[in-house]
């Protein structure tokens, strides 16, 4: 979250004070992002000493400072909104982590681990719904507060459906492996009698691929899932 | 008190090697007012928990009771007469009969109880109203958007005094505008009393439910604990 380039918008709009600036950065994002008032200060400092916004002068030091954006601070602002942010990378995503994890720890439940995940994401989604129902409305003073929701409600959702996709493809690819006659030699740390596991990529150190050797259809699609080496 | 309870129901279809468990050992209970939704892969026993909710079909094994009273006794007679008073479906594909205008579509289950055309019409004109459908209620199904016939077909299952909604993946078809509404729409019918249960795999709708229960080889393997309330997130992500 670029508090920086929030608070060029909002100044973007006219001259404001600090203590203004919070309270309008809270309520355009439905308050879900809470902002203190010292961060608010500190960003203003560095937005002034890169000459991004000017204040008027030092006669009125405090709460009562009023800050404007400059030409400089506009032109930053634009070329902001337009630059994609960077998905290109796959985030090093703790659920994904956690069920790549479970696939090969000897005796894991692996449908039991990603049902636990799951019921805590469908929770956290009905409580987000519950804002929805709510408190907003079709009013345009609710529309910061409907995106951010929904933007809340699809990342989960999407999280679900890999979720689901991964469940669904570990069952298939243990099914194959029980089927008699197919070709899955036991793992070395495999109990007795255990279901072999499905044998995954191995994830290998990122090494030698810097962010422009990430194939471009990656880049376009935002695989933020992929975990496997780019070559 | 429990408009829906499934009482250790299960339903085997094929026999011997053949014989597959499409719901195994299921009890459920939907109070009036709430909403519960079914979440499972594809062939985990959503559809069939439903169609047997609905008394369209028997269980292998256990009870179903509607408002009380147990489906296992019941008459055919009885029981359709139950499903035209208590119990409406909305359904992916709508199911609106196309020669039949929206307020006829849903005034259509009231006159098949025996109730009057005039009144059965005005019934129907009534729910589409609250629907926000009025001013549409001559129009044929294929003069209207996708949204509008969910809404009509919801229209007809909560006509007259229907206690129990049942839906089967109700907004698949639709963007995400009107699935949104589909469920505001279904949650409304449940704040004025209703019980209702929504099969679907898809979280979005299944995250307006006040329960959701999951279902995996025909058993419900874990459900949603009681939502707490909105306070816990707002003002709380850094």
């Amino acid at each position: 979250m670029s508090v920086r380039h929030a608070l060029l918008a909002l100044l973007s709009e006219g001259p404001k004070y600090g203590f203004q600036l919070r309270e309008e950065f809270e309520a355009r994002t439905g308050e879900v992002w809470p902002l203190n008032v010292g961060q608010v200060y500190t960003t203003l400092q560095r937005l002034e000493r890169d000459g991004l916004v000017e204040s008027d002068g030092s006669a009125r030091e405090g709460p009562q400072k009023t800050f404007r954006i400059t030409a400089e601070g506009g032109r930053e602002l634009v070329a902001w909104l337009r630059t994609p942010p960077d998905l290109a990378t796959p985030p090093r995503d703790e659920l994904v982590m956690k069920v790549l994890v479970a696939v090969r720890v000897p005796g894991t439940d692996v449908h039991e681990v990603i049902q636990v995940h799951r019921r805590h994401l469908v929770e956290l989604m009905q409580q987000w719904t519950r804002i929805k129902e709510s408190e907003v409305s079709e009013s345009a003073s609710d529309l910061s507060l409907a995106l951010v929701v929904d933007a809340e409600l699809f990342r989960l959702d999407s999280v679900i459906r890999w979720l689901d996709a991964a469940d669904g493809r570990i069952k298939r690819t243990t099914a194959a492996a029980d089927e008699p006659g197919a070709n899955a030699a036991p793992r070395e740390n495999a109990a007795p009698g255990e279901n072999a596991a499905p044998e995954i990529p191995l994830l290998r150190r990122r090494a030698r691929t810097n962010r422009s050797g990430i194939n471009r259809k990656q880049t376009e699609t935002g695989n933020s899932m992929n975990l496997q080496e780019t070559q | 008190m429990s408009v829906l309870e499934l009482r250790h129901v299960s339903r085997v279809y094929g026999q011997g090697a053949a014989e597959v468990h499409a719901l195994d050992d299921i009890s459920l209970s939907v109070d009036a007012g709430s909403m519960v939704a079914v979440m499972g892969p594809s062939g985990s026993g959503k559809s069939t928990l439903l169609t047997i909710a609905g008394s369209l079909e028997e269980p292998s094994d256990g009870e179903v009771c509607i408002d009380g009273a147990s489906l296992k006794t019941m008459s055919r007679n009885a029981k359709a007469q139950l499903r035209r008073r208590m119990i409406g479906f909305v359904f992916q594909d709508f199911n609106l009969l196309p020669g039949l205008t929206a307020a006829e579509n849903v005034a259509l289950p009231l006159e098949l109880d025996g109730l009057a055309a005039r009144r059965a019409r005005a019934q129907g004109l009534k729910a589409l109203d609250e629907l926000g459908l009025g001013q549409r209620a001559g129009n044929f199904p294929d003069q209207l958007s996708g949204g509008e016939r969910q809404r009509v077909a919801i229209a007809r299952a909560v006509v007259g005094n229907r206690r129990l909604l049942l839906a089967d993946e109700p907004s698949g078809a639709l963007d995400s505008a009107n699935g949104e509404a589909v469920m505001r729409l279904i949650h409304a019918a449940c704040k004025r009393g209703v019980a209702a249960v929504v099969v679907t795999h898809d979280a979005q709708l299944a995250s307006w439910a006040d329960r959701v229960v999951f279902l995996r080889d025909g058993k419900v393997t874990d459900q949603t604990a009681k939502p707490v309330g909105p306070e816990s997130l707002l003002g709380g992500v850094q």
